[in-house]
């Protein structure tokens, strides 16, 4: 596989492929129920973990929200791991004790997602303290919602890793509702980057869902603070949600938003985007080689035995 | 020779220590590094170890206990102070949601070994939102271990430990105990869950006052022992986990418990002592219980009502009286003026 890793468009196709095609499975298993985990799809918003994550070294460690499959895989976290999760399976990332809403991959810097929005924002700022005072070269991606920007613990964490110039970049994936409530809804400045300002560190806002514009604006900024540019940065990503807030289907029929509202983002779809910049032939091998991967995947959790008794109380306090 | 420290400078000697001994830990929350240090508590600690590792913080409770926390994962051993636990409730999310949970929820792949000092103390005046001691709360929530020191002696004992302690650990600290004097030990040493202890024995009823309320306990016992009762006073020190085999042997032995909660007791740790007590002896013995603690109302500042909000030693003994003989006598002792403000000797 090391023409797809080394080419960067057979790399990112790579991954929006694998992780739009792991979510489609999730999504076509789902009635089955066994899957019993609330699942909030990435479908439609792969690019912005894609393209951060492309430009990641391993040491580097991701925080983000429940919506948290898309920057797991992306950042390297572990297939089978992950649908082991999802099927509670003691083989899962967190023993069938996280679920889907808090895939974990430490050997890959995946560091947790959090069910409570904008919770993880603060986690990751004081991870990048620890890193900056044990003189480290890593640096952290706090992922989190438009929705997150509204949380008090948003501008807390902000406020504290401006006036300590932390190494992090704040990531904000806005796909501009919260669950079904409309940016436009829920405050009167929708100016996100504007706040992220007003604390005092540069903010720039992407637009498109551009998945190699993403990779490339972050890639430079990552790069500055690895070579001792203080941070931190703040990036706002327009992004959209092709799925329903938390389950499999598509959600159009609850008159919230309109199937017209996201034809452009639908026809701007990153995978197709980038799937007709490669070689046909390539392709074909790309895409054959992640649906083994998964058809694996699934199989491995399948196959998986549940935690026994006894994990019920396991881990609760340090033993 | 034996050494006579404040509440206040055994904190500080333990915190000083374990800065000291491990560069993991830092300490930081409103004002740790202003003059007048926490009580002085935190005095000297940014001149030794830096403003990296001591500082004070903007007032954003809730994003600093998330910062903790993150801190922890990455290797570190945060000590949060909060000047008054009201604040503390600016913080619920992250200790209830993450800091208690992360261990478990992700497989015990990670641990977060956070501090939590949180003051408490009787009204003086303060009211309503700076009065409160909601450490029950924090009981009720597994992956969090709250500990609640009364001498000097464990002040510095419990806070090595917690700090030690790869899991979260609410550190309750009650503002009048801080000028109690008491013999500390130079070299470090840890007080560990299960060593509740039994300060003064007894036979006729047992006696559990938490954090200050210990001392009301002491005096309750003083009165107690004028009146021909012997009450056995234990101090439960951590309350989470709780050593209830302590408090179980002695209620086998005394058949009446009263435990002084130095909070409301509507859900209080009073409440949970005495539950896991009869739950373990009834059947077995004759049982009497009683709980004591704060009026179930908002604590008022004016010093009449005040007054009457919390418990004292003539109020706990009066109560113990009743129990021990088995109906109301409304029996109060006279307040008696060397008993207005006992030195707390512990470890013994």
């Amino acid at each position: 596989m090391s023409e797809i890793a080394t080419d960067k468009y057979a790399r990112v196709y790579h991954q929006l492929f694998r992780i739009r095609r792991v979510e489609e499975e999730i999504a076509q298993v789902y009635p089955t129920d066994k899957i019993k985990s609330p699942v909030h799809l990435s479908i439609g918003q792969e690019s912005v973990a894609v393209g951060v994550c492309d430009t990641l070294l391993p040491e580097d460690v991701v925080f983000g929200s429940y919506r948290c499959h898309a920057f797991y895989l992306a950042k390297g976290g572990d297939l089978n791991k992950m649908i082991a999760e999802l099927y509670g399976k003691v083989t899962g990332c967190a023993r069938g004790k996280g679920g889907s809403m808090h895939l974990i991959d430490l050997a890959h810097g995946v560091m947790g997602a959090s069910a409570v929005v904008g919770t993880t924002i603060a986690n990751a700022v004081g991870y990048a303290y620890a890193l900056k005072l044990q003189r480290k070269n890593a640096i952290v991606v706090s992922f989190f919602g438009d929705g997150a920007t509204e949380e008090g613990v948003f501008h807390e964490s902000m406020n504290f890793a401006a006036l300590k110039e932390l190494p992090i970049l704040f990531v904000c994936e806005n796909n501009l509702y919260a669950i079904h409530t409309h940016l436009s809804r829920r405050r009167k400045s929708a100016n996100i980057c504007e706040r992220a300002r007003s604390y005092g560190m540069p903010a720039e806002f992407i637009d498109g869902n551009d998945v190699l514009q993403i990779r490339e604006r972050i890639g430079t900024v990552a790069g500055a603070l690895r070579n001792g540019a203080t941070g931190p940065y703040f990036f706002e990503c327009m992004t959209y949600r092709f799925r329903e807030h938390v389950g499999p289907n598509e959600d159009y029929h609850l008159g919230y938003r309109s199937r017209e509202e996201a034809e452009p983002w639908l026809k701007n779809d990153s995978v197709k985007v980038l799937g007709r910049l490669l070689d046909p032939d390539l392709r074909r091998r790309i895409e054959s080689q992640v649906e083994a991967e998964i058809r694996k995947a699934f199989l491995f959790a399948e196959e998986s035995p549940f935690p026994e008794d006894h994990e019920l109380f396991l881990d609760v306090l340090e033993a | 020779m034996e050494r006579n420290f404040s509440y206040a400078d055994a904190i500080k000697e333990a915190t000083d220590q374990e800065m000291g001994r491990d560069p993991c830990v830092v300490v930081f929350g409103l004002d740790v590094d202003d003059p007048k240090g926490i009580q002085g508590t935190t005095s000297g600690l940014v001149e030794k170890y830096g403003a990296e590792r001591v500082f004070g913080t903007p007032l954003s409770e809730d994003g600093m206990t998330g910062a903790a926390i993150g801190m922890a994962l990455a290797g570190l051993r945060p000590v949060h102070i909060h000047i008054r636990m009201d604040f503390l409730l600016l913080a619920m999310n992250q200790l209830i949601n993450v800091a208690a949970k992360a261990r478990y929820m992700y497989g015990g792949q990670v641990q977060v070994p956070i501090v939590v000092r949180a003051m408490i103390g009787k009204s003086w005046g303060q009211g309503a939102q700076h009065s409160q001691s909601p450490y029950s709360f924090f009981m009720h929530v597994p992956g969090l271990k709250v500990v609640a020191p009364t001498t000097p002696y464990d002040a510095k004992g419990c806070l090595i430990h917690a700090i030690r302690d790869n899991d979260p650990v609410l550190y309750i600290e009650h503002r009048i105990l801080h000028f109690q004097r008491g013999p500390v030990p130079e070299a470090a040493y840890g007080t560990s869950p299960g060593n509740a202890r039994v300060v003064v024995e007894g036979t006729d009823a047992t006696l559990v006052g938490i954090s200050y309320m210990q001392v009301e306990c002491m005096r309750a016992q003083r009165y107690l022992d004028a009146a021909g009762i012997r009450a056995e006073v234990i101090d439960p020190i951590w309350l989470s986990p709780l050593d209830i085999d302590t408090i179980e042997q002695s209620v086998r032995k005394t058949g009446r418990l009263c435990v002084v909660d130095n909070g409301w007791m509507s859900c209080g740790a009073g409440s949970e002592i005495i539950a896991q007590v009869v739950e373990r002896l009834q059947g077995l013995r004759d049982l009497r219980v009683h709980r004591m603690g704060f009026a179930p109302t908002t604590c008022p500042p004016t010093p009449s009502l005040e007054d009457l909000f919390y418990p004292n030693g003539q109020k706990i003994a009066s109560a113990v009286f009743d129990l021990v003989r088995g109906t109301k006598h409304h029996w109060m002792p006279d307040e008696r003026a060397d008993l207005q403000e006992i030195e707390f000797k512990g470890p013994f």
